[in-house]
């Protein structure tokens, strides 16, 4: 049995929800970024629009911090424009510009009070005692820390700390609120509970949000838009749906959730062919013939006895996964990883049936070959699993710092 | 147990060399010649009142010239890169690799009537000036020689200071003059604390500098103490003032720590 996911049909795809379509707040327009001669942004392109929940996903290395920091003005891109509202800033200092950060790690004030911390950006607008007095109240409020105005920084918990990050940059009402891996530190479970969190209050107050994260997870839940990023280059820009149901390559593919990637031959409109059979399927646009990627789900898949299966496969290994198991399948030497909620053991020799929607072709692209395949499983797994794991270079804060001249 | 063993030595050497001089110099301050005991010595310290505050002042004035002079060098050295700050602070901290008494004749071979400048200037017909002899050049030798101690310790807190606060402040409105007001100094009060404490300490009661690079009427308790023991030997008189330059200094060290607390209250606000 598969999992319960509803299949998305043709239909469903073409009535997905589309991007939020309000006011344009903030464009990146060419925006290069270049470190001691590496590119670590390649010529971006973007938009930010306003009320939107955006978050920029990717691994260490991304350039998605760097993006974040040059919205903040922090960095100034290498070339390319920023546009705030229509007016180009990039030479706006950060004090100047109408956006708050919540940094990674928080960077509370630690000489400074919950109230005062929160109440610092107020007093720099010298805004009169008696509103700051009732926007800090009300802030403290939204991120549930009444009785905590008197601690200092150092004496909260690790989730106190966040939710005071956040007030102090949410306090002074800007349009946009960047936030910097602002879940990193925290444990799983009370990452849950803020993701919950960050979003009621994002939509309580209608403030844009430009996220960023490593977490697949937490991006798809948090977001209305999800911008995938790899080697300084955006990969893919979609609602959490689009990028997970149609990603747009390998890479995309394998980063959201998991995926089998096979080599495939597109030998007309809504046929595709690998493993020397061919398949209905719900793409079409390529041309005759072309090479192609397909991704299949794990849980798209429907296990079979091995007689009525469209392939046949043994089982080389079964994991207990709590909802489901992660069942590895041998296909004629390219492994699979299937996602049942019924157990097949080790050595059984079993069939899978695919329906159309369960496949998707994407084109060729140089991600490849490289992802995909679970003949590594045990590995890959303990990657994804691991949130601090690294693809490809980590970029410290120090080293951004180090890089910003 | 076995920590209190290895502090042994050192606790021998502070009951030979620190506790016994101590109570030696409290049992001299209280009694006279003959060993009898009297509080005459503290009578007669009374006289050196205007020396005493005159001390005070001194030291004072080389503490907030060392902060002004000490602040931006430490600051300036925190922010290099690694390898710069390594030697920027061998340079700041090599002045102490030479004789406190060396460092003081040079001085005075710098600024006196006859000396370095003076010469210098006079071949453009200018001076001399009078760069010795007052209490301005006894304030300047007390900088020039109390400055690294004002800058390790400024040093040391600023390196630590989480770049990332300064920019949470320039994200939530700062401007540069802000930053610093707001963020930066709150932060290195610590920092300006003890360095404050380690140029005063030293400075109130040094004596040389006074003798080569002022004149009569700049003379410090340091120097009178001195002459006590030395000279006119009275060192009953030298123990009395002793202890009470050493209370002075406690006094002192408290204000600055209950003002340092105070501070952090203040720059709340």
């Amino acid at each position: 049995m598969p999992l319960s996911r509803p299949a998305l049909g043709a239909d469903a795809i073409n009535q997905k929800r589309g991007r939020i379509m309000s006011k344009e707040l903030i464009r990146l327009v060419n925006c290069r970024m270049d470190f001691d001669g590496e590119t670590v942004l390649d010529s971006i392109n973007i938009y930010f629009n306003d009320s939107e929940f955006l978050t920029l996903l990717g691994p260490s290395g991304c350039g998605k911090t760097t993006t974040l920091r040059i919205i903040g003005g922090f960095l100034q891109p290498t070339s390319g424009d920023v546009f705030f509202d229509g007016v180009r800033i990039n030479d706006v200092p950060p004090h100047k510009r109408r956006v708050n950060t919540v940094f990674q790690k928080y960077a509370l004030f630690p000489h400074l009070n919950v109230y005062e911390n929160i109440a610092f950006g107020l007093r720099i607008a010298k805004v009169p005692a008696k509103e700051i007095d009732a926007r800090v109240t009300e802030m403290l409020d939204i991120v549930s820390l009444r009785g905590f105005e008197k601690r200092k920084p150092d004496q909260l918990s690790g989730g106190q700390q966040q939710r005071v990050a956040i007030a102090r940059a949410l306090v002074n009402r800007p349009k946009v609120l960047l936030l910097d891996e602002p879940l990193g530190a925290l444990d799983l479970r009370l990452r849950k509970d803020m993701q919950n969190e960050l979003k009621r209050i994002q939509q309580q107050l209608g403030i844009t949000f430009i996220y960023v994260t490593h977490d697949q997870e937490e991006a798809l839940a948090m977001s209305d838009t999800v911008v995938v990023m790899d080697r300084g280059r955006i990969q893919q820009i979609g609602t959490p749906e689009g990028i997970y149901n149609e990603p747009k390559n390998a890479f995309v593919a394998d980063f959201i959730g998991e995926s089998n990637i096979l080599d495939g031959i597109m030998r007309a409109d809504y046929v595709v062919e690998f493993f020397g059979r061919k398949f209905r399927c719900l793409d079409k646009g390529f041309a005759k013939d072309e090479p192609v990627d397909v991704v299949i789900r794990p849980e798209d898949v429907d296990i079979v006895p091995a007689d009525s299966g469209h392939l046949c496969g043994t089982v080389t290994s079964v994991t207990f996964k709590g909802v489901h198991y992660d069942t590895i399948v041998d296909f004629k030497g390219f492994k699979w990883l299937i996602q049942t909620t019924d157990l097949h053991q080790p050595g059984e020799y079993i069939g899978i049936k695919l329906t159309p929607d369960d496949i998707h072709v994407m084109h060729k692209s140089e991600y490849s070959g490289m992802f995909g395949d679970y003949s590594s499983y045990s590995a890959e797994y303990d990657e994804i699993n691991d949130p601090d794991a690294v693809i490809g270079g980590e970029e410290t804060y120090e080293e951004a710092l180090n890089n910003e001249e | 147990m076995k920590s209190k063993f290895l502090a042994g030595p050192y606790i021998a050497w502070m009951a030979i060399f620190t506790v016994v001089p101590l109570a030696m110099v409290a049992y001299f301050a209280f009694t006279d010649n003959s060993g009898a005991f009297t509080l005459d010595n503290f009578v007669n310290a009374s006289e050196y009142l205007p020396i005493f505050l005159r001390s005070i002042w001194y030291a004072l004035a080389a503490c907030v010239i060392c902060l002004i002079v000490g602040y931006p060098v430490a600051y300036v050295i925190a922010r290099s890169t690694v390898n710069v700050q390594r030697v920027l602070y061998l340079l700041v901290t090599l002045p102490m690799c030479m004789s406190f008494l060396l460092r003081t004749l040079a001085l005075v071979s710098l600024v006196r009537d006859t000396g370095i400048i003076n010469s210098f200037l006079g071949i453009f017909g200018i001076g001399p000036l009078p760069l010795i002899r007052n209490s301005g050049s006894v304030i300047m030798g007390m900088v020039y020689n109390y400055l690294p101690y004002m800058i390790m310790p400024l040093y040391t807190v600023i390196v630590k200071l989480d770049p990332r606060l300064i920019e949470a402040a320039q994200d939530l409105g700062c401007d540069n003059v802000q930053t610093f007001r707001r963020v930066v100094l709150p932060l290195s009060v610590p920092g300006i604390v003890s360095g404050i404490t380690m140029v005063f300490v030293p400075a109130v009661s040094t004596f040389y500098i006074s003798q080569k690079l002022g004149a009569t009427d700049n003379i410090m308790v340091g120097d009178i103490i001195e002459r006590q023991f030395k000279g006119s030997l009275n060192r009953n008189l030298g123990a009395a003032m002793s202890l009470i330059l050493m209370l002075l200094v406690f006094v002192s060290i408290g204000l600055m720590n209950r003002f340092a607390d105070d501070g952090e209250e203040v720059a709340t606000i």
